[in-house]
């Protein structure tokens, strides 16, 4: 079940993927979200970046909380399991999926009060464990699915539609993630196409936790004047770190920088993130660096977007426990029932 | 039961009746004073003597400093609940020894530390006094190591005293320390003292004396959180996940090491399991679950507070059908309570954990067969009925010492339920997560990996084929599936024990460790107040229909649990007639100590009264 099913043959004319699948085979249900919402952007940027990556949708499990963001994995990767759980705990029950079946690629979604609030105890204990997953913060600033309220993620002084002002210090979550253990850290905005898209493939290389933190504005509660998580204040506060490329383990590489104006982090798979350096000190390998970009960008205001943080090799915790190669969801009774002679062992030691 | 005429002059029985292989030794101590070897090494030494053994350990909660005691109860004729009355004490701690005296019947012996001065209390005891101190000093030079081996000395006075053969104490405290050779010399030597001390200065003045027997042979002798964690090992558990609190640990700890000697593949070296400490009950119960639904057999184990913490993410895994093995180790609640203390008192709250309408199949396991065995079967009913199933036992049964008959190995292979396979697929033409087609409430599921149909578990509403709905007669059907689900499980389920006594027109229910106590209370309504009773022992929920029809055949129907609100007659009531509720009644205790037989036999004594 590790190697990809074949497509069935695509009609003619219509673009495949590396493993025959045409990018409707990706798609999921018809959104219930509303029209314009980032979290539907990034729902498209998923079902492309798993197309592109020519990812077999079997393999992928998609896991969310609650809340309008954790819906969304009912809107792409259809032919995947998906398991919608409750408030905050999604990092425990994607932690159950990938130690029954390590060869599983879960992905999963959350919004910034299923993280930063009720969530904020497995989220802390997932970055410590390097479990392989994809986990996609939604951040609106605001609790979409319950109408509006203010969430850890609001910025210090935004405005609630109603005039209620946030007067608590915003929760970073990519800075806390670094510090706890992340191994890739990353920050984007739902209508930034390309690093969005680039991002989301590098992420799917890799082989550990990554926190992609999404600002991606409630047009309902949190698009106004005074909310920071507003199309119109991301724009002008983005602060990208450079351009970012991905390239994939079978990719040719033909980008071509300029010596000495990128880096470049090679992937444990093989694949290739290339960032073209705004700043030209920026290095997504230094953890400290990190850090402080994060605090700098926060205190003017702004939002340091792109690969923030990346750390390739770390063993996830699965490496950790040094778990069978085939799935623990699927070893024989033979594998896992121990003989007679054990238990009469056992036994004689007791009696 | 204490006596207060503390003044007044009694002299001690002269001739002791004797009692053989029929008491109670209470050791006193204080909490991390090392006193557990010794404790191990008497009851060890009872149970090599082939006489039937139990062994309580009533602990504070603290790591060291407060009292303890430690009781062993003998019984030739196999009794292994909780006595009552103590026949020996062993005072050791300073703190308590006096209350611990004054609690005692007249005539009971005492073995305490000279200096407690413990024959100025009272009169009516028989006194052993025994200078620990000077005794321990010549062989024991080390003044750190004294507190410690001080405690073996009282196993020698009591080998003397009661005629438990030294022989077997040497052996016990062998193979209690194993291969620590300087250990095992220094507390021969504090054994022999002990002995000699009492060999020269204590005349034997009590009635009490073992005697070989041979009523142990092929037994072990377990707690009962180990016989959890190897059913669960023989189960094939892969993803075990848990969050320290007493009185569970142990499952998880006892089954770390076993899996790690058991469970580890040979050809590569790796796990074939993973276990985790997660960072709290919410996380473990998550991750059981995504194991589960992953297709992994799975499972976690925690007390009351873990059970509590647990109840949203038992609601989901009941609604979207997924497996897990949750063991409840139950403590004396509500809130943090007495956390070291045992009790019956999540029955009814675990049966119906969550919101909405949830009802969740129990397994209540007496013994440590037990405990084994349904560990083992509730893996199958989890997968078979795709959901959580709870193992149910109590601190008394998980953390103290209980005699058991070996265990056997395994003779049914494994039940994976409806898993859906290629093969099935083709036969049932259409596949919908929750599509009853065998009309028995059980869908046929896929697991992730699997590379059949996918479908997305959803706690919200669905219909039949998995998808959101928000529809009525979508929402109906599905719970109405759900509770036709737990009428199937009532046939597969472990059935009750029942034992009619012709002519009885009295029974008894009773369920878990009070099984013991019940037993023994038979017993003595029949042998002292002609009162013959008939038992039924429950052993899991939903019941099946037999519990009816046992009731149906008595008058008054003793509902024996240790709880204050009768919880499990509570949910006996939702299955029953008015005429089959009219017939039960209640006997509780909820003292924290496991339930004794003296207490259910005076109270069902005082009710059969007032009933007549
Ligand atoms: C235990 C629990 N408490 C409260 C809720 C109600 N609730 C549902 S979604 C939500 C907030 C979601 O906000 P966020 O995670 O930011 O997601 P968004 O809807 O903004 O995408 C809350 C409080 C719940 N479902 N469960
Ligand atoms: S309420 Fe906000 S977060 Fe929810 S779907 Fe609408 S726009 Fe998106």
């Amino acid at each position: 079940m590790t190697t990809p099913t074949p497509a069935a043959a695509p009609a003619a004319g219509k673009k495949v993927n590396r493993i025959n699948l045409e990018l409707a085979t990706y798609r999921g249900g018809k959104t219930t979200l509303c029209a314009g919402c980032g979290h539907n952007a990034i729902s498209e940027r998923i079902v492309e970046a798993y197309f592109e990556m020519g990812v077999a949708p079997e393999r992928v499990i998609k896991l969310s909380g609650i809340g309008c963001s954790s819906k969304s994995p009912a809107y792409f990767l259809g032919g995947s399991h998906g398991f919608n759980s409750v408030h905050g705990r999604m990092p425990a029950v994607a932690t159950g999926a990938a130690l029954a079946n390590r060869h599983l690629m879960p992905i999963g979604v959350s919004g910034d009060g299923d993280t930063g609030a009720i969530g904020a105890g497995q989220f802390v204990h997932l970055m410590r464990r390097n479990i392989p997953l994809i986990y996609i913060v939604e951040n609106n600033g605001c609790y979409g699915l319950t109408k509006g309220q203010l969430s850890p993620t609001a910025d210090l002084g935004s405005k609630l539609k109603n005039g209620v002002v946030n007067d608590l210090p915003p929760m970073d979550l990519c800075a806390l993630a670094i510090q706890l253990g992340a191994t890739f850290v990353a920050r984007s905005f739902s209508g930034d196409k390309k690093q969005l898209s680039a991002l989301l493939k590098a992420a799917i290389a890799h082989k550990g936790t990554v926190l992609l933190d999404v600002i991606s504005p409630c047009v309902t509660f949190n698009d106004h004047e005074g909310s920071t998580k507003s199309y119109a204040y991301v724009k002008d506060h983005d602060e990208a770190l450079g351009e970012i490329t991905f390239v994939p383990f079978f990719e040719d590489i033909s980008v071509d920088y300029e010596e000495g104006s990128s880096t470049e982090v090679k992937m444990h798979d093989g694949s290739r993130v290339f960032l073209k350096k705004l700043d030209a000190k920026y290095n997504p390998q230094d953890k400290l660096a990190a850090i402080t970009l994060l605090h700098e960008t926060a205190a003017r205001g702004e939002f340091a977007t792109g690969l923030l943080y990346i750390e390739p090799d770390r063993p996830s915790f699965i490496d950790l426990l040094n778990v069978v190669d085939t799935p623990l969801s699927m070893l024989s009774e033979a594998q896992t029932r121990p003989g007679p002679e054990a238990l009469e062992e056992i036994m004689e030691r007791l009696r | 039961m204490s006596s207060e005429s503390v003044t007044q002059e009694l002299p001690a029985r002269p001739a002791a009746t004797e009692i053989v292989n029929d008491f109670s030794i209470q050791v006193a101590t204080v909490n991390g004073s090392g006193s557990q070897t010794a404790n191990l090494v008497l009851i060890r030494s009872l149970f090599q003597m082939g006489i039937p053994v139990s062994g309580k350990n009533l602990f504070p909660s603290n790591i060291a400093g407060l009292p303890t005691w430690y009781t062993i109860r003998a019984n030739r004729h196999g009794y292994i609940g909780r006595k009552k009355e103590i026949d020996l004490l062993v005072a050791m701690n300073p703190e308590t020894a006096r209350e611990d005296a004054l609690a005692l019947d007249a005539g009971a012996a005492v073995v305490y530390d000279e200096p407690l001065k413990l024959n100025e209390v009272r009169s009516d005891l028989v006194f052993y006094p025994v200078p620990f101190d000077e005794l321990v000093k010549p062989i024991c030079p080390d003044a750190k190591l004294r507190r410690l081996v001080r405690n073996m000395i009282y196993d020698g006075v009591l080998s003397k005293l009661l005629g438990i053969e030294m022989a077997e104490m040497e052996k016990a405290l062998t193979r209690q320390l194993g291969k620590k050779a300087k250990a095992v010399a220094l507390n021969q030597a504090a054994l022999a003292a002990g002995y000699a001390y009492a060999e020269q200065h204590l005349p034997k003045r009590d009635g009490l004396r073992v005697e070989r027997m041979d009523k142990t042979r092929g037994k072990i002798l377990i707690e009962a959180n180990a016989a959890v964690a190897i059913g669960a090992m023989m189960a094939g558990v892969t993803v075990v996940t848990w969050y320290p609190i007493t009185p569970s640990s142990t499952v998880c700890e006892t089954l770390i090491d076993y899996m790690k000697k058991y469970r580890v593949d040979k050809a590569s070296g790796k796990a074939t399991f993973a276990i985790v400490q997660a960072e709290d009950e919410l996380a473990s119960i998550g991750m059981a679950l995504g194991a589960g639904w992953a297709g992994a057999r799975s499972m976690t184990a925690t007390s009351g507070p873990g059970i509590s913490l647990m109840s949203e993410f038992t609601g989901l895994a009941y609604y979207t059908e997924v497996p897990a093995v949750i063991v409840n180790v139950q403590r004396l609640g509500p809130s943090t309570g007495l956390p070291t203390r045992t009790a019956q008192g999540d029955i009814l709250s675990t049966a119906v954990l969550s919101h909405g309408d949830t009802k969740h199949i129990m397994l209540i396991p007496s013994s440590a067969e037990e405990c084994y065995e349904l560990t083992m079967q509730a893996f199958d009913l989890a997968e078979r009925f795709q959901t959580p199933v709870f193992v149910m036992t109590d601190l008394d049964l998980g953390m103290n010492t209980w005699m058991a008959d070996s265990f056997r190995y395994p003779d049914k292979p494994f039940d994976r339920g409806k898993r859906l396979d290629a093969e099935t697929l083709k036969t049932l033409g259409d596949w919908g997560r929750y599509l009853d087609v065998d009309g028995d409430g059980i869908a046929w599921r896929t697991v992730p990996g699997d590379g059949l149909p996918a479908y997305f578990n959803r706690g919200s509403g669905h219909n039949a084929r998995g998808q959101y709905s928000e529809r009525a007669d979508d929402y109906t059907a599905n719970v109405d599936r759900l509770a036709k689900k737990f009428e199937t499980a009532r046939q597969w389920v472990p059935a009750e024990v029942a034992d009619d006594q012709p002519g009885a027109d009295v029974a008894i229910l009773a369920y878990g460790t009070t099984h013991w106590a019940a037993e023994e209370a038979r017993d003595q309504l029949k042998s002292e107040a002609g009162l013959t009773t008939s038992y039924m022992r429950l052993r899991a929920y939903p019941f099946t229909e037999a519990v009816e029809r046992f009731i149906d055949r008595y008058t008054r129907v003793y509902v024996v649990e240790q709880n204050r609100d009768a919880q499990m007659l509570s949910l006996l009531k939702l299955d029953l007639t008015p005429g089959q509720v009219g017939k039960l009644r209640s006997v509780v205790y909820y003292s924290g100590l496991p339930i004794d037989a003296r207490t259910i036999s005076d109270e069902i004594l005082a009710q059969e009264r007032e009933a007549k």
